[in-house]
């Protein structure tokens, strides 16, 4: 580690890793509930565990990026974090607001306050005070980091990933006006998360791969920085309006059929170039980089999120298909693989980097490591599958022969076990990448020999 | 940078910045697919998109082209002028881009007073999928066209040849999109 404040991003990926605990084990209680609908109906109902599972995923990405741009921008930067005091509060006030929207939500308390109950909205659901003070936090963030870059050296990977992060927290402010029409609720509900996680979001991605690119295969930076900007381009261009695929159908003009339709279908191509930009990076790279874990995450993280994001969501974006698919357990298996692929895989792989540097040790937990992204990665895509194939069921019985919802439900049973049983791999996954990277401190397997490259000379480890 | 100086750095290479050239192949990319999906849904009701296309203004639409074409020309001089970067030059390049600027606002002109029309009649962007259509398309290269006039407007000012030559490649875009919207919409 170069810099002494790399090591707030140790807090941030600390509490983001328990959060993933919590939101992997949200959806195996979930998973259950689909299959025994009674499962804790009283005293944990669907739609709270659902919100936990949801949100607890937004929140603990959330810290990952945060995490992330505190490890990485010292070093783009070469300077250390302007105030790692206003950094830990950060923390504290978002670690304060998560808990304060769990309680809220468990036991409902201040039922119909206007600044400490529930709004009664289906996703920007927290309380106002826990709005203003993720206001509070980002502004923090941004303030720190900016003065940080502005200070410092000037690169292209911070600015992108400052681009998507002042993006990020000025898009979140549509959370706050909640209008009467339903419609105009959806709508800006889709500026929020649309324009995260098909838009900025995809800026912070792009900037974070970029990093990891640099220091695990030693490429040239020029190179890095031409892909980032034809990624950054391409997602911006298409990622904008096509939000417009999810007007459809609440209520906005029609027009947005076909804007959706067009623009959406070509977000495929910012996830095939981050696919392609990491897999030629690291044919282009000299360098022999000891955590090959790391590598695996991030070329892991590009074809999930290219098959998740960009192909199982050409899938069902086009109109006529949506017209049918639409909120079937299709778009459960887009939603899954797309968050899995593009985000948790990110973060994942950034962490497998960042841990061993800030606890300063090698990194010795490779091949639990590596089991653990197999294992974590097969369950997803067996999940995916599982879904895709009952969203297809689905679609047919319910949207096409007009079978009643619930009959359908029924139907799917077998399909709902296969995905429990997914969802079992992903949690033990998730806990053996959490055990991996805190607690073990020696290697399973003894490593083979270093091997020369083919001109003699062996690349020393960033 | 100019075209000659980049391809002595990078033989055969991209002329130009690259993210420009992304632009561009986005842009036909996208009015390239609307076109093709105009041209398939015409094949399902054939006498009503030709119904509405005769309540377009075809004269008009033909001096536009002409119009945005001829500015294109300009824009071209300006670009080939500034590569030389003597003082006269840049008085030129200022003049020509002004004759670029000058026929977009021409074009835009003729545009509006089309869109009036068709909604004077009621002809919207619901009245049939062909009209759908059209204001979509040309709306959004109307859009492009103003923001073409707004970036050859801030080249002007410098009048540095990178810059000029940028702002060339993306009206030349403009004017080939227009190129095979006009005959798709309007005349096939």
């Amino acid at each position: 580690m170069k810099y002494r404040t790399q090591n707030i991003a140790l807090a941030y990926f600390s509490v983001a890793m328990a959060l993933f605990a919590v939101q992997v084990t949200m959806g195996l209680i979930m998973g259950y509930i689909y299959v025994q609908p009674n499962f804790l109906s009283d005293s944990l109902p669907f739609s709270v565990v659902r919100m936990l599972h949801s949100n607890s995923l937004i929140v603990w990405l959330l810290l990952g990026f945060f995490g992330s741009a505190y490890y990485l921008v010292p070093e783009e930067a070469e300077r250390d974090i302007h105030s790692p005091t206003l950094a830990y509060l950060q923390l504290a006030i978002l670690v304060l607001g998560t808990a304060g929207v769990v309680v809220t939500y468990l036991f409902d308390l201040f039922n119909g306050n206007w600044l400490l109950g529930k709004e009664g909205r289906e996703f920007l659901e927290q309380p106002k005070w826990v709005k203003v003070g993720i206001v509070v936090a980002a502004l923090i963030f941004l303030y720190n980091v900016t003065l940080t870059v502005l200070k410092g050296r000037k690169t292209a990977i911070s600015n992108v990933l400052l681009l998507g992060l002042w993006g990020l927290a000025l898009l979140f402010l549509f959370a706050f006006y909640n209008p009467a029409n339903l419609v105009l609720d959806k709508q800006y509900w889709w500026w929020v998360v649309h324009l995260w996680v098909e838009g900025v979001w995809e800026l912070v991605m792009a900037a974070i791969l970029a990093f990891l690119m640099l220091k695990l295969t030693g490429v040239d930076r020029e190179v890095v920085e031409k892909w980032l900007y034809v990624i950054v381009a391409t997602a911006l261009f298409s990622g904008i309006l096509g939000t417009g695929h999810h007007y459809y159908w609440i209520g906005l003009p029609a027009y947005w059929q076909w804007v959706g339709s067009i623009f959406s279908s070509f977000e495929i191509v910012p996830f095939f170039a981050m696919m392609a930009f990491a897999f030629v990076m690291v044919w282009k790279g000299r360098r022999d980089h000891p955590n090959k874990a790391a590598l695996l995450w991030s070329l892991g993280c590009t074809v999930l999120a290219f098959f998740g994001a960009g192909i199982w969501g050409f899938l069902h974006t086009l109109h006529g298909v949506n017209y049918y698919t639409h909120g079937t357990q299709i778009t459960a298996a887009h939603g899954h693989l797309a968050f899995y692929g593009a985000y948790v895989c990110l973060v994942l792989a950034i962490i497998t980097y960042a841990m061993p540097i800030m606890r300063n040790r090698d990194p010795y937990n490779q091949v639990l490591n590596m089991a653990s992204f197999w294992l974590m990665s097969g369950g997803m895509l067996f999940m995916t599958f599982t879904l895709t194939f009952a969203g297809t069921v689905q679609t047919h019985l319910q949207r096409v022969n007009g079978e009643a919802y619930m009959d359908v439900q029924d139907q799917l049973a077998i399909f709902y076990w296969m995905r429990f049983g997914s969802g079992v791999a992903v949690v033990l996954g998730a806990l053996l990448f959490i055990y991996s990277i805190a607690v073990v401190r020696r290697e399973v397997f003894t490593p083979g020999p270093v091997q020369a490259h083919k001109d003699g000379h062996i690349e020393p480890a960033e | 940078m100019t075209e000659a100086t980049d391809i002595r750095r990078n033989p055969g290479g991209l002329p130009g910045e690259l993210i420009m050239w992304v632009l561009i192949v986005s842009e036909l990319a996208v009015f390239g697919a609307a076109l093709l999906i105009f041209l398939v849904l015409r094949l399902g009701d054939p006498q009503g998109f030709a119904d509405s296309q005769a309540q377009l203004h075809r004269l008009s639409a033909g001096i536009n082209t002409m119009v945005l074409v001829s500015s294109g020309f300009a824009a071209a001089l300006a670009a080939r002028a500034a590569e030389t970067g003597t003082a006269g030059a840049r008085r030129a390049v200022r003049r020509l881009l002004a004759v670029a600027i000058l026929l977009g606002g021409v074009f835009l002109l003729l545009k509006g007073v089309e869109y009036a029309d068709a909604a004077r009649r009621g002809l919207g962007l619901e009245a049939h999928v062909f009209f759908t259509f059209y204001w979509l398309l040309t709306l959004f290269h109307a859009a492009h066209v103003l923001a073409g006039m707004v970036i050859l407007s801030i080249v002007s000012i410098r009048a540095n040849a990178d810059a000029v030559e940028a702002s060339a490649q993306f009206w030349h875009m403009v004017d080939l999109v227009w190129v095979i919207l006009f005959p798709v919409i309007y005349l096939l």
